[in-house]
């Protein structure tokens, strides 16, 4: 084959990969230009709401509900809780939680000081201590493990998702299926999570755990379904001393903003920059 | 009905949620295999790139290596995903600043541009098959033509334009992905031991050294199974190239290991009891004695004594087995070893590997080795050595 035989093919070759290169330039920007524009607003759709329901402010999730109006927020008040972990089962059957004793949306945690002894002594309702005494993985007691030990300082700290402002779920996660809503509170839609568990990983508290029935990432979402119809969530309404305090925080009067007005609050690890939104009083310096 | 989930054994304090064990094995399969596409592109990219003229006889072999550890990268991954079929949501719908979503597009990238490179490396092959062969396999080599069958001097000159400029655009783009890798462990402030700037960089040089070492087996081992002598200079330049970014790779993980301890943040302390317990076998002795620190006292005595013959070739494939080891230990040591050390900083768990099930050791071990049956598929259709001057791509 000669030169000037070659030069016709490698003419149409180069012509080609132009066109090629063309093309690929604008897929890309196409797909850039859904990327930016379309497609966080489809993942950032929460579950089953209407499209552009939520942009008007109409009825999602449920009528008359506007989350543009609401700000949710969360108060702790560790000094009130006795650790009955009626929360914990409450929002084990309000939210189908898996009946085990090592997945939670919410937990309550154990901090005891024993004298002479400088470590502190943590457990949640999950060690296997605690277990055996209540006998079930259903149900949930605190054992009465240190009755024999001289206690200085004991106390509970009830713990849940943060619904954090800058939250590195939201950030890690690859589909956008959890998101963070306009009212304050980090939701998963499950119709579209692809459980790749990176969200589990990223949640510095440890709030996220796998469904694996489900195949998701699940979390709690402070009942979301119960707020948005004007309910407290589910550990709020059962906690018989008033532990858990929930609210509106645009609303200057509602129970969270005369919490948070109140009392000298604090968030749990605030060096992630994550800023939480459980806002907590009467923890000791060994609560993270 | 029996739990799907394993619980891990515990001791200190632990959040409950953490008693599940998120990333198992596959996860550390996932960015061992990753690291191995990206070290043997290097190989091919001195060749092609820089001219390491002697590393010709396994530069189109590390080409194939490479796409075939790349056709099983995703495979641990969809594995382990809780629903497969909607894996794709991460690339139509992608969170953009989700670091696994942007991984999915480096990937694409990089596989379309692996195999546009062994397109144009094997297009003189291509056309001499679709020109000799008849049947199935005839009508196959015709189709890789994509209708071009000029192998005239000036189309190979044009050619190799495009090689090496895709040679040169692969090199930030293989080592773009294996960095992305260890991004997407160093990103997370979650987790003091995965928590580092360093984590991306090391990484990538495991990522080299592991691919190069790869190449080197597999070239001594094709040698043995084609009866051929191994090339010395050839394995010579393989084992500097380890030797060299060994040494980078060591001092890396060093000072990353220095400055966890050094800064001694919160959690410092069952760091520190983690390492000098559970992750001394793994981490001390089988990661750094065994597979880093042996080879490299090893091959520098051999470059020292300029070691020979029999003795470059055993010393050389004994070096790059230990570490491709070493690797992989790296690999389990941060995945793994991550998720031992609790988020709470007050805590260790134990995660026990199960030979059997979707995430056991076994499937492990299945997804590691099955690259290799298609690298032997791949090097039966597109001969990637250069002693036979019919088969040899240049």
């Amino acid at each position: 084959m000669n030169k000037d035989d070659s030069k016709p093919t490698l003419t149409a070759r180069r012509a080609f990969l132009g066109k090629l290169g063309g093309a690929a330039t604008c897929a890309g920007a196409a797909v850039g230009v859904a990327a930016l524009g379309v497609i966080p607003a489809i993942a950032a759709k929460p579950e089953g709401a209407p499209a552009g329901a939520a942009a008007s402010g109409a009825s999602f999730p449920t009528k008359d509900y506007d989350w543009s109006k609401h700000q949710w927020g969360f108060g702790v008040d560790a000094t009130k809780c006795i650790g009955c972990l009626r929360c914990v089962e409450a929002c084990k059957k309000e939210n189908s939680v898996p009946q085990n004793a090592h997945q939670f949306r919410t937990w309550v945690e154990r901090y005891v000081h024993i004298e002479g002894d400088p470590e502190v002594h943590i457990d949640s309702q999950q060690d296997p201590v605690n277990i055996a005494a209540s006998g079930s993985e259903k149900e949930f007691r605190f054992a009465n493990r240190y009755k024999d030990a001289k206690v200085e300082k004991a106390f509970f700290v009830p713990k849940l998702c943060n619904q954090c402002s800058h939250p590195a779920c939201v950030q890690v996660c690859p589909t956008g299926a959890t998101f963070r809503t306009e009212d304050g509170v980090v939701l998963i839609d499950s119709t579209y999570c692809i459980g790749c568990r990176y969200c589990v990983q990223a949640c510095p508290y440890g709030a996220r755990y796998f469904d694996e029935d489900r195949g998701v990432a699940d979390k709690c979402n402070w009942c979301y379904h119960r707020v948005t119809k004007g309910l407290n969530p589910a550990c709020v309404e059962v906690c018989p001393v008033g532990a858990r305090v929930f609210g509106d925080q645009k609303d200057k009067q509602s129970p969270i903003s005369l919490f948070i007005r109140n009392n000298r609050v604090q968030v749990l690890r605030p060096e992630t920059g994550n800023a939480p939104n459980v806002f907590y009083v009467g923890i000791d310096k060994e609560v993270n | 009905m029996e739990s799907i989930i394993q619980f891990a054994p515990y001791t200190g304090w632990v959040y409950p949620n953490e008693t599940v064990f998120e990333w198992s094995v596959l996860i550390a399969v996932y960015p061992y295999l990753t690291g191995l596409v990206a070290g043997a592109f290097t190989v091919s990219s001195l060749y092609q790139v820089f001219g390491f003229e002697r590393l010709k006889p396994v530069a189109h072999m590390a080409l194939l290596t490479s796409l075939s550890f790349m056709f099983f990268v995703p495979v641990p991954l969809l594995m382990h995903l809780g629903h497969p079929e909607r894996a794709f949501n991460s690339t139509i719908t992608p969170h953009l600043s989700s670091a696994m979503a942007m991984f999915g597009f480096f990937a694409s990238f990089y596989v379309a541009l692996l195999l546009l490179e062994g397109w144009f490396a094997y297009r003189p092959f291509i056309v001499q098959q679709a020109q000799a062969r008849t049947g199935l396999l005839g009508r196959f080599y015709r189709l890789l033509t994509l209708g071009s069958y000029d192998v005239s001097e000036r189309a190979m000159g044009y050619d190799k334009k495009w090689i090496f400029a895709l040679a040169v655009i692969g090199i930030p783009a293989a080592h773009g992905l294996h960095g992305y890798v260890g991004f997407m462990y160093g990103s997370l402030k979650s987790r003091e031991w995965w928590s580092s700037d360093l984590m991306p960089v090391i990484f990538l040089f495991s990522a080299i050294i592991s691919g190069v070492s790869l190449l080197s087996v597999l070239y001594v081992v094709s040698c043995k199974l084609r009866k051929i002598p191994v090339d010395l200079a050839c394995l010579k330049g393989l084992a500097y190239t380890i030797w060299s970014f060994i040494m980078v790779a060591l001092v890396l993980e060093a000072l990353e290991f220095a400055n966890i301890v050094y800064k001694g943040r919160e959690g410092v302390d069952m760091i520190m009891q983690y390492v000098t317990g559970p992750l001394l076998w793994p981490y001390f002795i089988l990661q750094f004695a065994v597979g880093a620190i042996t080879p490299l006292l090893w091959l520098s005595y051999m470059i020292w004594r300029g070691t020979t013959g029999r003795a470059l070739v055993v010393g050389v494939t004994v070096c790059a087995c230990l570490v491709l080891f070493s690797v992989f230990m790296m690999r389990w040591n941060v995945v793994i070893g991550g998720q031992e050390i609790s988020k709470t900083g007050k805590g260790l768990l134990s995660y026990k590997l199960h030979l059997f099930g979707k995430e056991g050791g076994l499937v492990a071990a299945l997804l590691t080795m099955a690259p290799l049956g298609l690298l032997y598929i791949l090097t039966r259709l597109f001969p990637p050595w250069t002693d036979h001057v019919t088969d040899a791509p240049t």
